[in-house]
């Protein structure tokens, strides 16, 4: 044991002492990635890793990226980051919430190395959070939902009861309801982010209910091409899921990853990255309004670019006082905006959305 | 027509140069693989083999890896031995892992070992109840434990999702699905001073010894084999049969229970929905890879850990796609087993005129 130390901390020695000229030598800069699901899900680790290509390309080959796929979010995640960062990852992206905690205690061990982790709240020296404001593109949803429902009543496919999904739930009926007054919203809890059985048999449910657009916090196609087969329409989630359902596609909030990646890659190089818990959203172009379908009605499309316009713009906050939720009590005061810390704890469903949050 | 028939006599040298033949023949057929993928297979082999043997760290996490397949394998191996085909260590696991975070979440930071012995034990006794639900259903109804316990596996998932969404969900965790971190007192102490090994790795090979100690030197794990591989003969000799199947299903379901508890007061250190990638199926692989040997099964278990672990070393270091460390995990069980299978059984071309006779007949009243 102590000859092992002996010689780890040599090594150490050694390689922090290689260590600068090594990158003067234009060694390219190690980025790893980690993701929870296949790269082929078409959704949420797809995207990822367009962004890890993407960013690849921008810095030719000053860069080189590593990904792992498939990573359970048990004991395994702890490991698979601590092998990246153990053979000489400098940056390391964890794309998943369950990685959290393991991203921490990978962190603590590799102080050097620096890491961000996906929708989490736990941040240190070395650890950053990064999260999309895709309660952007849920209002924009909601809008054109709104819009087009002809019974009236738009269905969310919810995936687990936490801020981010309640959040967006709030954007998706305050869209609606600003442009249809009589506008009701059903909601279907399915306790997963990818399991296309699961996610065709809600959309079947909520159609079944008098739903005629279905909305989804899930990964997976599977609503859309539900909706396809019966009719309806629906808004594609994550990555472009147009080619999945041709008629029933209305457009797609794509997450673009790559901005985040390479600013994150260019602070790394320069040296000024600091922990922090970063937010981007259409002003950042980290998400955006993709695919619309060209059968869609003048006025619709126009509604769709126009709120997206505002939102990108700072000009309008779907979150907005006054504001009360369901329970008649006020949760936005007149004339505030929530910031990101209260937007990463709304735990409370807006004034005449008609459910309550699964405990 | 191709047939398998049993050998009169399993070869002895075979039975020990079987996995040998295995090793070698995977590396031709899987060098092929490697080297239209354009990946040197010396590299390849390297990094899953002895990529995870290669420095303490990735050792300890080796013991890690192995420990709930070690646990799960060791108890199940009993179950098989006595022909009794309980398919159920998951749910085992999954119940043990939950009832045991309830008992870890009760406790603080003074809370002593005397508290962590007693998550422990609970979570064992937990897998054991879940374990007895399918052998009463058994003994009262004569219901297939097989598909008893599949069913009980998924029952356990749910109970485990539920109370890792409802009563354990940490209240300060913005509504995520998981548990709080458990106090350190109620963590296994580690054996290494730089991983997470733990002291459960160690309890794991104990407990399979003394299963293969019982196994094969006492009377009843003696009666156990022999009800096992006739059970009319068993019923003569006078072994009671509620004994040995009560016996081999709680103490199967002990260790699966055992090793959930120690996932998450061991690497995991909270509850989370995600506590377990199926141990308890990929350990009936492990049992029937160490011959339902317990003594074999420790190598067995570490083996498959290996094997886990190179996968995920060759997608870090050789870019390799998750598809194909999985088809070479594929390729090398095929062999084993496949090698394992010809040890008893050979095959024999048997020309069947008769049936080559009447097949125009019956084609021809397809026909018709």
């Amino acid at each position: 044991m102590k000859l092992n130390k002996w010689i780890s901390a040599a090594a150490f020695a050694v390689s922090s002492l290689l260590a600068p000229a090594s990158m003067a030598a234009d060694e390219p800069l190690k980025v790893g990635f980690v993701y929870v699901g296949p790269v082929g899900d078409h959704g949420w680790s797809y995207e990822h890793d367009q962004g890890r290509i993407e960013m690849e390309q921008h810095f030719g080959g000053k860069v080189s990226t590593t990904f792992v796929e498939n990573v359970p979010e048990g004991a395994d995640a702890e490991r698979v980051i601590t092998q990246l960062a153990k053979s000489g990852h400098d940056v390391i992206f964890t794309t998943s919430f369950g990685f959290m905690n393991p991203t921490i205690k990978a962190a603590k061990r590799f102080p050097k190395v620096r890491f961000e982790h996906a929708t989490g709240y736990k941040r240190s020296k070395n650890v950053s959070t990064y999260i999309l404001r895709t309660y952007e593109g849920r209002y924009v949803s909601g809008v054109a939902a709104g819009m087009t429902t002809k019974t009236n009543v738009i269905g969310y496919i919810a995936s687990f009861p936490i801020p981010e999904v309640i959040r967006d739930i709030n954007a998706v009926y305050l869209g609606a309801k600003s442009v249809n007054p009589d506008v009701q919203i059903k909601i279907v809890w399915v306790n997963t982010w990818y399991d296309p059985g699961k996610e065709a048999d809600a959309a079947n449910a909520l159609m079944d209910q008098g739903v005629d657009i279905i909305l989804q916090h899930t990964d997976s196609p599977a609503p859309l091409i539900a909706a396809e087969k019966r009719g309806m329409m629906g808004i594609g989630q994550a990555s472009d899921m147009s080619h999945f359902a041709p008629t029933a596609h209305m457009f797609s909030i794509r997450d673009v990853w790559a901005p985040h990646y390479i600013r994150t890659v260019e602070e790394v190089m320069a040296g000024s990255w600091k922990p922090e818990d970063y937010w981007g959203g259409f002003a950042e172009e980290i998400l955006q309004v993709v695919s619309v379908n060209p059968t869609l009605p003048e006025e619709v499309k126009t509604a769709i670019s126009s709120s997206e316009a505002k939102i990108k713009s700072g000009q309008f906050h779907p979150f907005t006082g006054p504001m009360k939720d369901n329970q008649g009590k006020e949760v936005i005061p007149a004339g505030k905006t929530l910031n990101d810390k209260e937007l990463a704890s709304v735990m409370w469903y807006v004034e005449g959305i008609d459910a309550t949050i699964p405990k | 027509m191709l047939k398998t028939q049993a050998r009169l006599e399993s070869s002895k040298l075979m039975s020990w140069l079987s996995p040998l033949i295995a090793i070698v023949l995977t590396m031709l057929v899987s060098s092929i693989m490697f080297l239209a993928l354009g990946i040197n297979p010396t590299t390849a082999f390297k990094v899953f083999i002895i990529g995870p043997l290669s420095d303490s760290y990735n050792l300890g996490e080796l013991m890690v890896k192995t420990t709930p397949l070690l646990l799960c394998a060791t108890g199940l191996a009993l179950c098989y031995k006595a022909n009794i085909w309980n398919i159920g260590a998951e749910g085992q696991l999954l119940v043990g892992a939950l009832v045991g975070s309830y008992f870890a979440l009760q406790a603080n930071d003074d809370s002593g070992y005397g508290w962590l012995a007693i998550t422990l034990l609970a979570g064992a006794v937990a897998g054991m109840f879940w374990a007895a639900i399918p052998t009463l259903l058994h003994q009262l109804f004569h219901t297939n434990l097989i598909l008893t316990t599949i069913m009980l596996n998924y029952i356990g998932l749910y109970l485990l999702l539920w109370g890792v969404h409802g009563p354990l969900i940490d209240p300060e965790g913005f509504g995520f699905p998981e548990s709080a971190i458990f106090a350190d007192a109620l963590l296994l102490p580690t054996i290494m001073e730089d991983g997470r090994a733990s002291i459960s790795i160690v309890l794991a090979v104990v407990f399979a010894i003394g299963s293969g100690i019982i196994l094969y030197r006492t009377l009843p794990g003696f009666q156990l084999r022999v009800f096992g591989s006739d059970q009319p003969a068993a019923r003569y000799a006078g072994y009671s049969s509620k004994f040995i199947i009560w016996s081999v299903m709680l103490s199967a379901g002990a260790l699966a229970g055992f090793a959930g508890v120690a996932e998450v007061t061991g690497p995991i250190g909270q509850l989370i929905p995600q506590v377990s990638p199926g141990y308890g199926y990929a350990a009936i692989i492990v049992a029937y890879l160490g011959r339902l040997n317990p003594f074999g099964i420790i190598f067995a278990a570490f083996f498959m850990g290996t094997l886990y672990m190179g996968s995920d070393l060759a997608q870090i270091e050789l870019g390799m796609p998750t598809a194909i460390t999985g088809l070479f995990q594929g390729i090398l069980l095929f062999f084993l087993l496949a090698c394992d299978f010809l040890i008893h059984y050979k095959i024999i071309w048997q020309p069947n005129k008769s049936n080559s006779q009447t097949a125009p007949v019956s084609t021809k009243q397809g026909a018709a």
